[in-house]
């Protein structure tokens, strides 16, 4: 402990602490200052630098920074850095601290050197970032912030569960390669894995973030994913499950995404695509695929808060969200029209921009380990990618038809923070050696050669013709105010259904139950009523005369049988 | 008289899609000089990035617009909750 700065998780837990309690106007600075204050003290940190604390009969390990955690300590300090820029008008307390302590303990969990510090860190960012979404204040992200905490404390128990159950086999509570072995593996693969948005476990992703704030998916997008890769590079690299979820990541949602009215909801949609890339480079587990997924969460992160803040943008200064209520935006907002474009060729791979650079690792491994199918599906999603948000989301934002919009640029921090974003997707594409000296392993790939560049302009290009084709013909689908069923359905129509007709039925049983019984119940009283009752056979009244009469005739009869028988 | 923007003139849309039409044939007829290597069989293939990039695409707009028949509801669907 004699270090002279401080543990990162703490300056962002004063940073919040300040803003929740300084004034208003305060606020948007602190939040800005915390992560540039962090990144300076990361940056003059000793790597070496122990944190040791002891809790019980363990020596907790509170900061590991090998090049692995380092890389995602720096990205996640730039991310919270933009976001806060982009944020810098805010005068709302609640989303200023959720998002210091979300960002804080996710940098936390990063440098986190085992599995108790790393659970506590992940819950306290599961905790802080459903204020994001609450936050917007209405009905729909209030429900939808509930479901998403649902989720997320689902997966910290689970992860918890793993946890305790792999401490108990191993004796050590090191968060190091844990690989698919063994019930322990398997529910924390779980756990990482619905964080990761892994197919069927995907939808809290697609359901939520859309519903956060402008500003606050911005925050969401860049964290909580990005750490489950994370987590999943340094546990589970070389698990070859991943390979194939990885690749089922990477098709499924872009069907969606073609579909999808919320810009931001399709830009999820790609999240969980370009996060099946990561995933499949991690199951791939080479030093190159691993060099790869980690360069693309880089990249990834810069290029998706890029789209998500020209998203937030238009959000902000229109108070719409929805393709088909868009259109014409570029003759109001030629800044944040370019800023988006840019972003959308980041994440496109287009050659100078970022994702150029660092996704065709992923595919060059892939085909090197002889995995020609998992490629083929890697192609096919990558063509796509830049379908739905390389073309889609700034052709029916800012192009398409016009939607007779007229408003202006989001205010200038937002603009700056977007220049930030784009310059850094141009930075990495024109100059990935600066990025390629942070990764894990040792780079010797040349993303610049005649044929990559030749193959991906031919992809993209043609991409582009075919979207150009099928909207000239009017096969393309239309925005349209709908939306799609997902896996949500399932836990928000069909589970509710099936338990109204299943208890719909025990009550029918219910019901037929108890009028059996009362019928029963009727019939006996019926029964006794009939021969006790007031009218009863038993209960009938007699004149004195006819019992007298009755008496008689018995008496008569009693007197002939006595003189028959004697 | 509300300005005039680069799209509002269609020839400048037709501009924009000749300009793409012509990079796409430079692209494809570049594939004759064989500039391209790959350790996928497939990658050699003369023309084979165009054509996997353009019925990629194309099936996956054409399929996504099949889904719609199944996938999609009217947009207050959840709000009786």
């Amino acid at each position: 402990m004699m270090m002279s700065s401080l543990h990162p998780f703490t300056i962002f837990l004063i940073g919040g602490i300040l803003a929740a309690l300084a004034p208003r106007r305060w606020g948007g600075i602190i939040v800005l200052l915390t992560p540039a204050i962090g990144m300076v003290n990361l940056l003059a940190m000793d790597p070496g630098a122990e944190w040791r604390l002891d809790f019980l009969d363990y020596r907790l390990d509170l900061f590991r920074a090998d090049k692995l955690a380092l890389l995602f300590g720096y990205l996640f300090h730039i991310a919270v850095f933009i976001g806060a820029l982009f944020a810098l008008h805010l005068r709302d307390r609640v989303q200023q601290t959720a998002a210091l302590l979300y960002g804080g303990s996710t940098i936390g969990a990063v440098f986190a050197g085992d599995l108790i510090v790393f659970f506590l860190f992940w819950e306290i960012a599961a905790v802080a970032s459903v204020f994001l979404i609450w936050a917007r204040r209405t009905e729909r992200a209030l429900a939808a912030g509930m479901r998403y905490l649902i989720i997320q404390v689902v997966s910290g128990l689970l992860f918890f569960a793993g946890a305790l159950l792999y401490i108990q086999e191993t004796g050590s509570i090191a968060f190091d390669y844990i690989g698919l072995d063994g019930p322990a593996s398997w529910l924390i693969l779980i756990a990482l894995g619905i964080k990761c948005g892994f197919p069927l476990v995907h939808n809290w992703l697609t359901d939520a973030y859309p519903e956060a704030t402008p500003t606050g998916t911005v925050f969401l997008s860049a964290l909580t994913t990005k750490l489950a890769v994370y987590a999943l590079a340094r546990a589970y690299p070389g698990t070859e499950l991943l390979v194939y979820i990885g690749a089922v990541m990477t098709v499924f949602p872009i069907f969606y995404a073609v579909i999808e009215n919320d810009l931001r909801r399709v830009l999820c949609y790609s999240m969980i695509n370009q996060v099946g890339f990561m995933v499949a480079g991690i199951g791939i587990g080479t030093a190159l695929a691993l060099n790869g997924a980690v360069s693309t969460a880089f990249a990834h992160v810069i290029y998706k808060i890029l789209l998500f803040m020209s998203m937030g943008a238009v959000l902000h200064v229109t108070g719409r969200i929805n393709g088909s209520e868009l259109g014409g935006l570029y003759k109001s907002m030629p800044m944040t029209t370019t800023f988006c474009i840019v972003g959308a060729a980041s994440i496109s791979a287009f050659p100078l921009f970022s994702g150029f650079v660092t996704k065709a690792m992923i595919m060059t491994a892939a085909l090197e380990e002889g995995y020609g199918g998992v490629w083929l599906m890697l192609l096919f999603a990558a063509a796509g990618v830049f379908h739905h948000a390389g073309i889609k989301i700034p052709y029916f934002a800012f192009f398409a038809h016009d939607a007779g919009i007229r408003t202006g640029e989001p205010p200038l921090n937002m603009r700056a923070a977007m220049a930030i974003g784009a310059v850094l997707c141009i930075a990495i594409g024109v100059y990935p050696a600066a990025l390629y000296a942070l990764l894990p392993f040792p780079v010797d790939y040349e993303p610049y050669t005649i044929s990559h560049v030749l193959a991906q302009t031919q992809l993209l290009f043609f991409g582009a013709l075919a979207f150009i084709w099928l909207n000239l013909s009017g096969l393309y689908p239309p925005e349209l105010k709908s939306l799609n069923i997902d896996v949500e359905w399932l836990y928000r129509r069909a589970a509710p259904r099936l338990a109204m007709a299943v208890g719909e039925i025990i009550g029918r049983a219910d019901r037929a139950a108890r009028r059996a019984v009362l019928d029963g119940l009727d019939a006996a009283i019926l029964t006794v009523r009939c021969y006790c009752g007031p009218d009863g056979i038993l209960a009938r009244s007699r004149s004195t005369g006819a019992a007298t009469l009755w008496v008689a005739v018995l008496l008569g009869i009693s007197l002939v049988i006595y003189y028959a028988r004697g | 008289m509300a300005k005039k923007h680069l799209f509002d003139d269609p020839g400048n849309v037709k501009r924009l899609l000749r300009a793409i039409y012509v990079i796409c044939a430079v692209l494809v007829s570049l594939d004759l000089l064989s500039l391209r290597y790959g350790l996928h069989a497939w990658e050699s293939l003369p023309g084979f990035y165009a054509l996997y990039g353009f019925i990629g695409c194309s099936a996956l707009v054409l399929i996504a617009r099949e889904m719609r028949k199944f996938l999609m509801r009217k947009e207050d669907y959840y709000d009786d909750e």
